[in-house]
This record gives structure tokens, C-alpha cells and sequence, in this order.
């Protein structure tokens, strides 16, 4: 892909993306920015595209992202005093020095998501991250940067993830608090970014009972507020009496997946085990958690959106990072664009 | 055909049983006949036909997926149904329904249509199903459904329901048929029980527990218990009202048509419960000899001639419309032994009780079952002061087993399991030696160790891979296995010349160098050949 901008570099040095960006066993490497990209141990300079915990972390020297995601990383403690900072809001570029330039595109996972955009020596990589195309009230939507090489996910692919609309499985959930309106429902959902996500759209499906928080979710729903996002009246469990557990009936209760089974549940009456993520489609999978509920709700692109992303950006070369790698990069070179798995070490399923 | 999918998923993901019972007892009061009917007996596995054939499913989306990545699919999901529920292409052109067809339209449509017939309503409903409807249709059309309620729970839902006893569900159960029009009349009150007077049903059996030799044996004495051989037959229940009789296996499924001389031959009214096996040459067979008869649905005339079937009859639930079921085992052999006697039957036997004064001569009856080859598998215990109870009620029978054989064979070759063990080799095939150094196929056993034990296996296959032969995987001769099994048969279809039956890996050999597994020529001792 011809690209505009051209250094004076492009007219001594005519590397390759394969020559510029490498993979190191810290992680993705960009060569002449001497930077990385979400790596999984402390390094000098990392670009991090969002705040879950497998791809942001503590101890890096300098570090790039969103204005969000640097919040997110402090409220999580993986920001020291020391640490240099550059926030860049969406589509402000950056100079990285040696002729690489850096920007943001937002990436629809969670609140401050971002696909680190890299340009050098007339070339374009786009590293995207986590990401997903599903509408997500919680936060920016995707945006198609063309690019020659796109660097993916591959979470959820395989045919048989085709995530249904959040809508419907927020129905069920409705659906379940009329029928049932003795049992407390309680949704087992990750702190950042499913929490937020399922309590946004069920306000928009009509809920309007307070929700009641685990105490493991209040700080990162209190940062979502103060980015404008309203949530409604919600309350922690903690402070309902224990005596009160007919408060909780027919209301939903929010806490992390391990947590819905566990000892905290015992203090609802008849409570209702409910878990919401993406692997929720594979009945086993459900059963494992004990959930007696399975919502499909993915904060990552489905089989049927990763090679349409793929597809819209462009590139002629699609680099795979983590997930079920082989079954997209075939399918990838069965539409006769290049594509070739990263192997990178440490990242295996990723849970957020 | 909606609703019923809301049902299984209802069943499916709720843990309670008695949470599962209420949601279906709502399902049968809201649902009008027949599709409650049709739906009862899809969950109790009482459905007697298929609507379509895997196969049929597996070549839809061979057609319409690639099989690679089918196959990358079907391996992570664990199974087929799921996998295609989820991963289903919509056809290209489908045609749209306004609204899915009732459960028993459904049956009805399959039912009436030919093998192309099939394939496109089978398309048809797949284009306008949710992943869980389509789950829903092919678990019930391939009989596949495990949503983790039992026929006990069910029974106990229908019981609850009509405010009676199991019990009454339990004797007219196996008279009724789907779907269950005369049951729900008298659910609903509007029609009286089910008179299966006049029907040749079955009754649920009784069954034994395995002995515990440290706690039980102490139980055991002459003053209460008799004791008996546990032939190496399968167990039947032969049923007849006086002209129409039938035998039932252990689980109530109707064999009579394998075997018409057994059934022409009986004349009795009453059910009889005992060891079906065969006489070759007028002298006990053994269960080799019995599977060629339980293979064939329509004997032929000398097959029948070669393995006439026999009956030892140990117990008596029903005589001439009399219920015995309550009555003490003492009393019951007597009648048992009257009836016989009374109305010689060609082919029934009783069982003999065996005497022993002491635990020690139990445990030289039981050295002699094991000198038999397999013909008798040990002994019965069985207090004598204990009723018919259906199900497996305590210390009333016994089973207890000789000591299984034990070989050291080599792993041959693996293949994957299914389900949960879907990534790891668990099904092994292994060999012994034959007197030139080759090692022949002896059994399959995919039980008998731990998960730990499997991971260990399934290492080792992965770094002793050889070629491949479509699933299966043959491996370096390298490893050796001590299998366990009760009884072993020559066997023209196996290379070995020999059938291992109920083979299960005892002991994983990993110190035992697969030169010094067994010879061929231990297992002819073992067998006695
Ligand atoms: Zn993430």
C-alpha cells in the first residue's frame, strides 16, 4: 500500500515490516523505536492498548497510551511514581523518534481500547489488540485503519463463535427476573469492561431497580463514571445488612465469574448463578462454571468479524498474536491473503 | 418446537433435581398433547426411532463447511451436535418460516418423508433455528439428549404431578407408549389409570451390589443368605400372560425376536427373572456362543438348531396374576421351584442354590467359578428374607466376582476420546506376543486410570508418534499396560484369534520393557485351550 507521509528514511533503507517489528520474548517489538507492544515483562518503552491485566502491567520504564487506559493502569496500580507517561487521545500522533510515528485508533473492547497504529519507513503496522465490531455503549466503537501489515487476535476463532446481539441475551436475562423474582441473579462478569458493558445495556433494555455491586468492581465502575458514563443508581452489597437478604430478590447482583458459586453467594437467598462471557456458547464450558445462566457476552470479534476485519483493513500481510491461531490463519490464506501465527510466548487463552 | 428447546435449556443448565422437576412439571401443564408426550419421551429415553442419521448431519456440513476447519471446531467443542448448532452456514438462498413447527409436527414430518425428503426439511428447520433450537433438533432427532435427568426423576416429576407413589408410575411405565396420551388423560383426571391388565409388560429388575469383601462377608451365613453361580449370560425377564410372552433385557427392552424357540417354547403365566444363555450340544455355552445369537434380530433355523437358547430362572415376581414381589426370596424359589415343577418348562432351568457352611466355602465356590473359563463369572449372594425390590436396595443381593485375569500387553494404538477427553489419546488398542515376534491386537480399553495417568499417556503417545491411520495413531511398541479382564474368547474376527471381554488398563508398566509383556500362548492358558 503506497502511504503518504514518507520519511527521508524511506529513500536510504527500504525495510520491510517483517524487518522493523519482531517478535521478542518480552513481546512485539519495534526496532527502531526501540518499543513495545503489551509486553508481558517490565521493559523500557511499551505502547499498552488497554488496561486488562494480559496486556498491561507494572514496571515498565516509559509508557504510551490512551488518556483512559493510563487511568485504568493507575487505578490498578501498574503505574509507579517513576514511570514516564504519555497519554495520546485517538488519532493525535506522536513522534517515537527515528522516524517512527504513533498514534491511536480506538479498538471497542473496553473503555480506552486502542489499536497502536506504527509508521515507518513508508509502511503502516497496526497492532489492534484486543477488539470487537459488536455496538458497545461502554465505550468507542471499532475503527477500520488501512494498514500493511494488521497484527490480530484470534480469541474466538473458530466457526462455531458467531456471538449473538447483546440485546438478546439481556433479554434472557429480563426474561428470568420476571419468571423467577424470588431468586437473586447473580452475574459473574469481569471487573473491567463486562461489568460496565452489562450494566450500560441493561439500563437501555429497561432495568431500572439499583444494581448491587461485589466489592471488586466499585473502583473501576467509579473511573467509567467520571469518562460520563451513567450506570444508574447502584449499591454495594456490603453495605445492605446481612439480615436483608430479601433485598437482593429478583435484582441483579454483579461480581467476578469465581465469586458466583463461592462463599460470598451464601448470604442471598436462592441465588441464581449467571455467568456472562464469551465463552458462554459452548454448553460445557457453562456447566464447568456451575452457571445456571450462560449469557454469550464477548468483548472480543467473533470467527465471522475477525476475517471481515481482516479483510476491510487491506493489509496484505495479517500477523496473529494469541487465541485459536491456526484455524484463522488458514482460513485467512483460504482467501488468499498472507497470513502467518506470531507464537508468542505467554499468551494462551486470554480471559478478559 | 420452540418451547421444547426453552425446556432443554432450562433442564440443561439448572443444577437441583428438584428445580429440574419443577420446571418440567410446568412444561407438561402448559404443553398440550402430544408434543408434551413426544417431549417426556425424548427426556426419558423412551423415543424407539431415529428422525434422521448423524451421518446425515455430518454430510450436510461437509458440504457446506470446510473440513478442516469442521474438524478444528468439532475437536475444541467436544462434540458433533454442538458443533453444528453453533457453526451451521445458513444456505445461500433459505427459505424463511414464519414460525417453527410444533414438536409433533416435527416427528410427523420426518416420519413421512424419504431419505431426500429428510435432508431438506433437516435444512429447512437448521435455516430457521437459533444455535440452541438447533441443538435442541439434533440431540432429539439422533436420540443424543443427556440434559442430566434420569427415567427415576422423570418418573418421580409424573408421580408428583398425580400426587401417587412412584410405585404406580413404575408398574404401568413399560405398558405405555409415546406419546403417552392415556397417562396425561389420567394426570389430568380425566380418564382413569392405564389398565395393562392384559399386556405382557416388563418390571423393572432388582439388582446386585459387588461385594465388600472386608464388611459384607460377616453379613453373610448360612442361616440367611444362599448362594448361587453368576453365569456369564445377560439377564432377562421373561414375561407371559398365559398365549403372548416376551423377553425383556435388564434394561426393558424387548428381545423376543431374537429368540422365537425360547419364546414358543414357554408356557406359564407370570414374570420369571433369570440368566439367558445358550446350549450348544446340549451343554452350557459360553457368552461367545450366546453373542452370535444376540447379534442375529431374525435367527436362522440352524442357527437356532446349533445354540437353542436356555433360561436359568432364579427368581418369580408375578404367577398367575398374583403379585410376589412383596413375599420373602425363600418363599418366592419355592414357588418358583412349584411352578416349574408343576408346568415343566423345556427350557428353563431353576438355579441351583449351592450349600456352604462357612465364608470358607464360599471362597473355594468361588476358586471353582474361576476354573470354569469364564462360563461362570462367581457367585450370588442373596439374603433370603429380602423382597423384589426394583433398583439396587442394600446387603439383599450380591454379586461377587472372581478375581479378574491379568495380562501385560504393549500399546499398539491410541485415538482420541470424545466429550471432555476430547484432547487427549484415551482409547488404546494393545497386543501380545505371537510365538514369531509380532505383536497382534488383543483389545480396546479406553477406563481404568486416572486423569493424572492420562496426561501421562497421552504425553507419551505425542513423542511416540508412528503413522496414522485417519484417527488413529499408532505408536512406538514401547509401553506397557497390565489389563485387567473378566473372561476371554476365541474369536475369528480378531487377527490374535482371541476377544478380551470388559478389558480395562489395571497398572500402567512404565518400568516393564514391552520385550517382556505376555505371549499369545498365556492367554490360550488362561482360556484353557
Ligand atoms: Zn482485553
Amino acid at each position: 500500500m503506497a502511504f503518504r507521509e514518507q520519511t527521508w528514511e524511506s529513500y536510504i533503507s527500504n525495510a520491510s515490516p517483517e524487518k522493523w517489528m519482531q517478535v521478542r520474548p518480552e513481546g512485539l517489538y519495534c526496532a527502531p523505536a526501540d518499543i513495545y507492544i503489551d509486553p508481558h515483562q517490565p521493559v523500557g518503552r511499551a505502547i499498552i492498548t488497554h488496561g486488562h491485566a494480559d496486556h498491561a502491567r507494572s514496571g515498565h520504564g516509559e509508557v504510551f497510551a490512551t488518556p483512559e487506559t493510563l487511568a485504568i493502569m493507575r487505578t490498578r496500580y501498574y503505574l509507579k511514581d517513576e514511570t514516564a507517561e504519555t497519554g495520546l487521545a485517538y488519532g493525535k500522533r506522536f513522534d517515537l523518534g527515528h522516524g517512527v510515528t504513533l498514534w491511536f485508533a480506538s479498538a471497542g473492547h473496553i473503555l480506552g481500547s486502542a489499536q497502536a497504529v506504527l509508521e515507518y519507513d513508508g509502511s503502516r503496522v497496526v497492532a489492534a489488540g484486543d477488539y470487537k465490531r459488536h455496538p458497545d455503549p461502554s465505550c468507542a466503537p471499532f475503527e477500520v485503519v488501512p494498514c500493511d501489515v494488521f497484527i490480530t487476535e484470534a480469541t474466538f476463532a473458530l466457526p462455531v463463535f458467531q456471538h449473538p446481539p447483546l440485546e438478546i441475551e439481556v433479554e434472557k436475562l429480563m426474561r428470568s427476573l420476571k419468571t423467577l423474582p424470588h431468586r437473586t441473579h447473580i452475574v459473574g462478569v469481569y471487573a473491567l469492561g463486562k461489568c460496565q458493558r452489562v450494566m450500560k445495556t441493561l439500563r437501555l433494555a429497561g432495568y431500572d431497580a439499583p444494581f448491587y455491586l461485589h466489592g471488586a468492581l466499585k473502583k473501576l465502575t467509579e473511573l467509567y463514571e467520571s469518562y460520563g458514563q451513567d450506570f444508574g443508581e447502584w449499591i454495594m452489597v456490603s453495605d445492605i445488612p446481612r439480615a436483608d437478604k430479601h433485598v437482593f430478590q429478583g435484582k441483579i447482583v454483579l461480581c467476578p465469574p469465581a465469586q458466583i458459586n463461592d462463599r460470598w453467594s451464601r448470604r442471598f437467598e436462592d441465588p441464581l448463578p449467571t455467568v456472562a462471557s464469551g465463552w458462554m456458547q459452548i454448553r460445557a464450558r457453562a456447566r464447568q462454571k456451575r452457571a445456571e445462566m450462560a449469557l454469550v457476552v464477548s468483548d472480543h470479534a467473533d470467527w465471522g468479524d475477525l476475517i471481515r476485519t481482516c479483510e476491510e483493513t487491506g493489509a496484505e500481510n495479517i500477523w496473529i498474536t494469541h487465541g485459536r491461531v491456526e484455524a484463522l490463519e488458514y482460513a485467512l490464506k483460504q482467501r488468499g491473503i498472507k497470513a502467518k501465527a506470531l507464537n508468542m510466548i505467554g499468551r494462551d487463552e486470554s480471559v478478559e | 418446537m420452540d418451547k421444547f428447546a426453552q425446556l432443554l435449556d432450562d433442564l440443561y443448565f439448572t443444577n437441583s433435581n428438584l428445580a429440574k422437576e419443577i420446571i418440567l412439571t410446568n412444561y407438561l401443564r402448559a404443553t398440550p398433547d402430544p408434543d408434551r408426550g413426544w417431549a417426556l419421551s425424548a427426556i426419558a429415553g423412551t423415543l424407539s426411532f431415529d428422525l434422521f442419521k448423524r451421518n446425515v448431519i455430518k454430510s450436510l456440513m461437509m458440504e457446506r463447511m470446510d473440513p478442516f476447519l469442521f474438524d478444528m471446531s468439532r475437536d475444541y467443542v467436544g462434540e458433533m451436535s454442538e458443533t453444528v448448532a453453533l457453526a451451521w452456514p445458513q444456505s445461500a438462498d433459505p427459505v424463511r418460516l414464519n414460525r417453527l413447527p410444533d414438536l409433533h409436527e416435527v416427528i410427523a414430518e420426518f416420519q413421512s418423508r424419504d431419505k431426500a425428503g429428510i435432508r431438506d426439511y433437516l435444512i429447512l428447520l437448521l435455516d430457521n433455528m437459533t444455535p440452541s433450537q438447533r441443538w435442541a433438533l439434533l440431540k432429539l432427532g439422533t436420540r443424543g439428549l443427556r440434559i442430566g435427568m434420569s427415567a427415576r426423576s422423570v418418573k418421580l416429576t409424573l408421580a408428583k404431578m398425580k400426587k401417587v407413589d412412584i410405585d404406580v408410575i413404575e408398574s404401568i411405565w413399560h405398558g405405555l407408549t409415546p406419546p403417552y396420551l392415556d397417562l396425561f388423560a389420567w394426570i389430568d383426571g380425566e380418564a382413569e389409570l392405564p389398565d395393562l391388565s392384559d399386556k405382557v409388560t416388563f418390571s423393572p429388575v432388582m439388582l446386585a451390589h459387588p461385594i465388600d469383601e472386608d464388611k459384607d462377608l460377616a453379613r453373610i451365613s448360612p442361616a440367611t443368605h444362599i448362594a448361587e453361580w453368576k453365569w456369564d449370560g445377560i439377564r432377562v425377564q421373561i414375561s407371559s400372560n398365559g398365549t403372548e410372552t416376551k423377553i425383556f433385557s435388564r434394561k426393558g427392552e424387548d428381545i423376543s425376536g431374537s429368540f422365537p424357540d425360547l419364546v414358543s417354547s414357554v408356557n406359564f403365566n407370570g414374570i420369571m427373572d433369570g440368566e439367558l444363555l445358550v446350549k450348544p450340544g446340549g451343554e452350557l455355552g459360553s457368552f461367545n456362543d450366546l453373542q452370535q445369537r444376540l447379534n442375529k434380530k431374525k435367527p436362522t433355523k440352524a442357527l437356532m438348531e446349533k445354540l437353542p437358547a436356555h433360561i436359568i430362572a432364579y427368581d418369580i415376581l408375578e404367577v398367575d396374576g398374583h403379585n410376589l414381589r412383596q413375599e420373602t426370596l425363600s418363599e418366592r424359589r419355592e414357588k418358583l421351584g412349584a411352578a416349574l415343577s408343576e408346568n415343566p418348562q423345556t427350557r428353563i432351568d431353576i438355579s441351583e442354590t449351592l450349600p456352604f457352611k462357612t465364608i470358607d466355602d464360599l471362597h473355594n465356590l468361588r476358586e471353582k467359578a474361576a476354573q470354569t473359563g469364564g462360563l461362570i463369572e462367581g457367585l450370588m449372594i442373596k439374603n433370603t428374607s429380602s423382597a423384589y425390590v426394583s433398583g439396587r436396595p442394600k446387603h439383599a443381593w450380591y454379586k461377587w466376582k472372581r478375581d479378574p485375569f491379568l495380562l501385560d500387553a504393549v500399546l499398539m494404538y491410541a485415538r482420541r476420546g470424545t466429550g471432555k477427553r476430547s484432547s487427549y489419546y484415551s482409547d488404546y488398542t494393545f497386543g501380545l506376543w505371537s510365538e514369531d515376534g509380532d505383536l497382534l491386537p488383543i483389545g480396546k480399553a479406553y477406563f481404568g486410570f486416572t486423569d493424572e495417568e492420562l496426561k501421562e499417556i497421552d504425553k507419551w503417545v505425542r513423542n511416540h508418534k508412528l503413522q496414522r491411520f485417519g484417527p488413529v495413531q499408532e505408536v512406538e511398541k514401547g509401553l506397557v499396560f497390565e489389563v485387567a479382564f473378566d473372561s476371554a474368547q476365541e474369536s475369528k474376527r480378531h487377527k490374535s484369534g482371541y476377544a478380551l471381554r470388559f478389558p480395562r488398563i489395571h497398572r500402567i508398566r512404565w518400568d516393564k520393557p514391552a520385550s517382556e509383556a505376555d505371549k499369545l500362548s498365556s492367554l490360550k492358558v488362561l482360556v484353557g485351550t
